[in-house]
């Protein structure tokens, strides 16, 4: 025996599945002390939401809304409130480290530290960062290409609450259950049946797959968006950098996610039915796994990266009072790597024994992303180069970004060139490079897009100071609480440790918890950004265009009107509110009737039985599932019984709406 | 700079394009799938091999079947074109009629299989197999019922341009289907039984 | 805002000397002193960009304000320029062009399956290092005994691991002396590593492999010749035998195991080991694929199961405790899919088999 702990016997009841009161960690204080808060803080919002009559708008504005502004806006909001969870995982861990050296035991046993660990990552990439990444596609994409919405705005609704079903699940297991103690790529035998039984792995299997559905149509719908709904004259070569990082990233996801459902199912038979695609016995084969989950797992990283190159491709061009540098040069550098992402995944495991050759070539392929990489901060730096920049908010972030970004891409390289992978792999410094990268690049750029676009969603800017507090508690905090683990990693240390026995390493985990506080700073800081800026919009208000912006999405009112713009736009040529502004651009009054989607309330019942199928499948509550799963196959289909989908906006109404958001 | 002739947001429908990128994710699906039979294929765990399991024949009348469908399918099409709504349904009856009869020769090919003990659980061979053409067959049965929903949408509506743009999607997915198939049947039964 | 972090700085350096072992950046074997070498060469090819990027990233932004005094060199038509963009492809490219010749010559140097006669440093032992959960067994195949969690090691003379598992995926990692390699069950993966001098390094597993890893450590002891023959006296007097069924005992989970020897180790148990048949039971990985190469075992094959079961009799629960799975029992759950599959399938095939 290894420890005097046992997990709860399996039983299944033909009502409750494995479900039983055991499984509800009522003895684990820490687990109980969030329950009691989230349940408390949750309450509170219920009764206020109740007391203030604002559960019919919330379903009839948002909820069932097919405006890719609301899903937009959504999405930033899951991305924001998962972050807080991600986050807390992330400081549990430092303090932790921080505590458990030298024979010390710290307060977090392996049971429980394992997947605090393993909900980290899963949530910080899937709930955290891919919410964000598709919020900001969703929200200024459509705008920047003149368009009134996506191609498929129910879908888009029924993706964004997919992916809202799977974080559901994620916290589920906080409080019925457990989560995952595999890491976040779940690597087989470990995350097999046999080494990882209980349904931890489980909830993993079901919320990653349920919030895929989400992504793939996601990516479906914005690329169709790009292709076939762009303003008349739009071509290709005038879109803005942003919409073209869009279009790139979509097929990035619609070419990568089918493999991380494919492998997730695979699991998922081999968990339930007894397959062995996996198994060390009868044939099955782990490093197939290892394979295909890198094959999705390498374009991943672009996945989040490349919008995020885009938004800073907007946001130095507008600061600096100059057309982008480069730019047809930005849209190959763009696609080069698109393509290069799928012949790297190798050098994930370049230390599982093959040969020098192919390692060699996954190290060359891997190098040869940092030229394309590389050209696009050398574009950013000559568009600011003779400029005018002003910095503002968003240019904090970005110059945050070109100077973390540089560095955690050098470091990546490092980890590019597999002899020195060998001695690197799987240590802090691997930890130290994917953050300084997915930080210093995805989060900064999340930060500077919101800041950057908050005024056209609200109307009103940020609060300057509360913002900038935000940037240096992200920016100090993370250098501090990263760089120790870049050193601790060139001492060899092993990522995933829940306790050491060098003491000598406690000073660098306690400095780098020190650093977790500090980023704690900055997240409160935004949020007491977001209150200030609410509680003064009067002082912050401002106008369609407060940063004298060069694309199409400020044409319009701030916040944009449900259709967007009033009229179509013939698109003449790139950053073309910039040319609108220079030949002295007003709307016309000649208003014609506008067709637009109409809300639905399919997308979220579908994804609430979806919800319920994957916590049924989790507990093996086989009747409940298949309840769960007709209702989902019967509400869809009832909704291809609707054929009454689209209206017309008529002109009168939109005259009305012009003047009013013109006076606003 | 206004264009106000242009005030439709859909000049062209989407649908097509959208259903097409669709059918591209799936096909990755299934090309994952293929490559873990690839690799799986040849572990047998001292259980039996493709030879010892299927029948040419057998697997030769499940693809006719799915083949003529995809013939059948594309008369309901024709009749579509010239707006004749009974034979369009009539030729969706027959394709739903021959998908189903390849779904029971699957299930019954599947159930014969488990009952002799070379269920999926019995080697990564085996596992690959029915992960493989299982998915295949559920995206058959998803297309039966997707033909079912569309046939009686037919009915109560005739062939509007919705129906028309739904028809013309489900014949990409039926067509997609055979060509999975195809794949199937050369990579999975063709090249193991010789 | 580097004024504000430089402090910081300061004090991480102080820390970076306060007697911390940097092994990856100090090593004490050659593998490792060649990838510290490829680090800092790469590290400082890398610079001759970074550093120009980091300086401009700071400057141009502020060189270029906006409130600056004379904003006459502000050129909005300045958006392309072929010489700029030669450079900005040009310069990366030949760094890329170096890193890669490193890359290539390097990776072949250090390739972990190639043996280090060419360092001409004596004869190599062999050391067969399996990873269990969660403690490390090194058996010594030339002399006859084994280890849990210590390796001894000649110094100066080169190390050739053979790596497996029993269960999940480790890798064997001893920082000072060299990178790692992965270990897995079923299969057999090799590392070379060399100790220049005496001391000793820590080593574990450094890849998550569940509720014991954080313990799963060992010291790797390089000693000079007649120190490691006196070792090897003593796990010869003190160890008991390591045959099949020790092996099964030791093979069941356990978190920080203490160091022990084995005096003997029977035949041919390494093999078996990555054969996952060190049980008599059970069918030997090469056997089963053998077979599989010639076809399988037929329809006769099909109720041969528990010769090939592996993992299930190794379950273990999430603290670590072995579980017994009830497993397998798909068959079950496509009975509730499939009604009576004996009304369908009264076949010659299904008689046979079960025959």
């Amino acid at each position: 025996m290894a420890t005097e702990h046992l997990q709860p016997q399996e039983t299944w009841s033909p009502i409750f599945g494995r479900l039983t009161l055991d499984w509800i960690p009522y003895h684990e204080p820490i687990l109980i002390g969030t329950f009691l808060g989230v349940a408390f803080a949750g309450l509170i919002v219920l009764a206020l939401m109740t007391r203030f009559r604002l559960w019919l708008p919330l379903w009839r504005n948002w909820v069932i809304s097919v405006d890719h502004k609301k899903i937009g806006i959504m999405y930033m909001v899951l991305g924001f409130v998962m972050m807080v969870r991600g986050f807390a995982d992330a400081l549990m861990m430092r303090l932790q480290q921080a505590l458990a050296a030298g024979g010390a035991e710290g307060y977090l046993p392996p049971h429980h530290y394992d997947q605090v660990f393993t909900a980290h990552g899963v949530i910080m990439i899937f709930f955290v960062a891919m919410p964000f990444v598709t919020g900001i596609m969703n929200y200024v994409m459509p705008t920047q290409i003149g368009a009134r919405d996506v191609a498929f705005p129910f879908l888009n609704n029924f993706s964004f609450w997919m992916t809202v079903a799977g974080a559901l699940l994620v916290n589920l297991s906080l409080f019925i259950g457990e989560f995952a103690r595999v890491g976040w790529l779940a690597f087989p035998p470990l995350s097999g049946a046999a080494y990882s039984t209980g349904p931890g792995m489980d909830y993993y299997l079901w919320a990653l797959q349920i919030a895929g559905v989400g992504t793939t149509l996601s990516g479906i719908n914005l690329i169709a968006t790009i292709l076939k709904m762009r303003a008349p004259g739009m071509k290709m070569m005038m879109m803005p950098i942003f919409t073209w990082t869009s279009l790139i990233t979509n097929v990035l996801i619609v070419a990568a996610f089918p493999v991380l459902t494919a492998t997730l199912a695979l699991l998922t038979l081999d968990r339930y039915l007894g397959f062995h695609f996996f198994t060390n016995d009868f044939g099955g084969n782990a490093m197939m796994y290892i394979n295909l989950i890198w094959i999705w797992g390498h374009p991943e990283v672009y996945i989040l990266i490349i919008p995020i190159f885009g938004v800073f491709s907007e946001v130095v061009a507008t600061f600096s009072r100059k057309p982008l540098f480069g730019y047809t040069t930005m849209v190959w550098a763009t696609a080069c790597i698109m393509v290069l992402s799928f012949v790297v995944w190798l050098h994930h495991f370049f230390t599982m024994g093959s040969g020098a050759n192919v390692n060699t070539f996954f190290g060359i392929t891997t190098m040869i992303i940092a030229v394309p990489t590389g050209v696009k901060i050398f574009n950013w730096l000559f568009t600011m180069y003779r400029g005018k920049v002003r910095l503002e908010l968003p240019m904090y972030w970005t110059i945050g970004f070109l100077v973390t970004f540089t560095i955690g891409g050098m470091t990546g390289v490092l980890l590019a060139v597999p002899p020195v992978d060998f001695q690197l792999h799987n240590t802090l410094f691997l930890i130290a490079h994917f953050h300084n990268v997915i930080i210093g690049g995805v989060v900064f750029g999340v930060y500077a897009a919101v800041t950057y676009w908050w005024p056209k969603a609200f109307g009103f800017k940020l609060d300057d100071r509360w913002g900038k507090r935000a940037f240096w508690g992200w920016f100090v905090g993370f250098y501090l609480a990263f760089m120790p683990l870049y050193a601790l990693g060139l001492m060899g240390v092993t990522r995933r440790m829940n306790s050491y026995a060098d003491m000598g390493w406690q000073p660098y985990f306690i400095v780098a918890a020190l650093g977790a506080v500090v980023i704690l700073f900055g997240i409160l800081s935004t949020f007491m950004c977001f209150y200030v800026s609410i509680r003064d919009r009067k002082r912050l208000a401002c106008g369609g265009d407060p940063w004298d912006a060069r694309t199409l999405e400020w044409a319009n009112q701030s916040p944009p009107q449900k259709y967007n713009f009033p009229q179509d736009i013939l698109v003449t040529g790139r950053d073309m509110f910039w040319k609108m502004k220079e030949e002295g651009f007003t709307w016309s009054t000649d208003y014609q009737p506008i067709h637009m989607p109409k809300d639905t309330a399919t997308g979220v019942l579908i994804s609430a039985f979806a919800l319920g199928f994957g916590f049924a499948m989790v507990w093996y509550i086989w009747w409940l599932a298949i309840l769960c799963f007709v209702a989902m196959l019967a509400i869809g289909i009832a909704h291809t019984f609707n054929y009454n989908r689209d209206y017309y906006i008529q002109p009168d109404e939109v005259a009305a709406t012009e003047a009013k958001g013109a006076s606003a | 700079m206004s264009a106000a002739d242009a005030h439709h947001a859909h000049p062209e429908s989407p649908t097509n394009i959208g259903f097409w990128i669709y059918l591209m994710s799936d096909c990755i699906i299934f090309g994952a799938l293929f490559a873990t039979y690839a690799v799986l294929g040849g572990g047998f765990a001292g259980g039996p091999e493709p030879k010892d399991l299927f029948e040419p024949g057998f697997v030769a009348i499940e693809t006719a079947l799915l083949l003529v469908s995809s013939i059948t399918f594309g008369m309901a099409m024709l009749a579509a074109e010239k707006q004749k709504l009974d034979a369009t349904t009539g030729w969706l009856v027959v394709t739903g009629l021959l998908g189903a009869g390849f779904i029971g020769m699957e299930i019954y090919e599947f159930a014969h299989l488990i009952h002799i003990g070379a269920g999926p659980d019995r080697s990564a061979f085996l596992s690959a197999f029915f992960a493989l053409v299982g998915t295949h067959g559920l995206h058959v049965t998803g297309g039966i019922i997707w033909l079912v929903t569309l046939t009686a949408q037919l009915r109560m509506h005739g062939l509007n341009a919705a129906n028309m743009r739904r028809l013309g999607t489900l014949s990409m997915f039926w067509h997609f289907l055979d060509l999975i198939w195809i794949g199937v049947f050369s990579f999975v039964y063709l090249v193991r039984l010789i | 805002m580097l004024r504000k972090i430089k402090p910081l700085l300061a004090a991480a350096g102080a820390l970076a000397l306060s007697g911390c072992q940097y092994h990856v950046l100090s090593p004490s074997g050659w593998v490792a002193h060649q990838e510290r070498n490829l680090l800092i060469i790469s590290t400082l090819l890398m610079l001759i960009v970074i550093l120009p990027v980091l300086f401009m990233a700071v400057y141009f932004p502020l060189k270029y304000r906006a409130d600056r005094e004379d904003t006459s060199d502000y050129d909005p038509t300045f958006t392309h320029s072929s010489r700029l963009e030669l450079v900005v492809w040009g310069v990366p490219i030949l760094i890329i062009l170096g890193l890669g010749y490193f890359t290539w010559v390097y990776t072949h140097r250090l390739d972990p399956y190639r043996p280090l006669d060419h360092l001409e440093a004596g004869e190599a032992i062999e050391v067969q290092a399996v990873s269990l959960d969660w403690k490390w067994l090194f058996i010594y195949p030339e002399l006859g005994i084994a280890s849990v969690n210590e390796l001894a090691i000649p110094a100066g003379r080169p190390v050739n691991f053979s790596l497996t598992s029993s269960t999940v995926m480790n890798t064997l990692s001893i920082p000072a002396l060299g990178g790692m390699v992965y270990s897995m069950a079923g299969m057999e993966t090799k590392l070379h590593l060399i100790a220049d001098s005496e001391g000793t390094y820590p080593g574990r597993s450094a890849h998550y492999s569940g509720p014991g890893f954080s313990q799963m450590t060992f010291d790797a002891l390089a000693m000079d010749d007649a120190a490691f023959d006196a070792w090897v006296a003593k796990v010869k007097a003190e160890g008991d035998a390591l045959d099949a069924a020790t092996y099964l005992a030791l093979e069941t989970p356990s978190i920080d195991a203490p160091v022990s020897y084995y005096g003997s180790v029977s035949e041919g148990l390494f093999d078996r080991i990555v054969g996952l048949c060190v049980d008599d039971d059970t069918v030997c990985m090469g056997d089963m694929m053998m077979m599989d190469m010639m076809g399988g075992g037929g329809l006769q094959g099909i109720p041969n199961v528990p010769f090939y079961e592996y993992d299930r009799h190794r379950a273990i629960d999430g603290f670590g405790n072995p579980v017994s799975l009830p497993a397998p029992e798909p068959k079950h759950y496509y009975e509730a899919f499939l009604a009576d599959p004996d009304q369908l399938c009264r076949t010659p095939l299904a008689a046979e088999a079960k025959s």
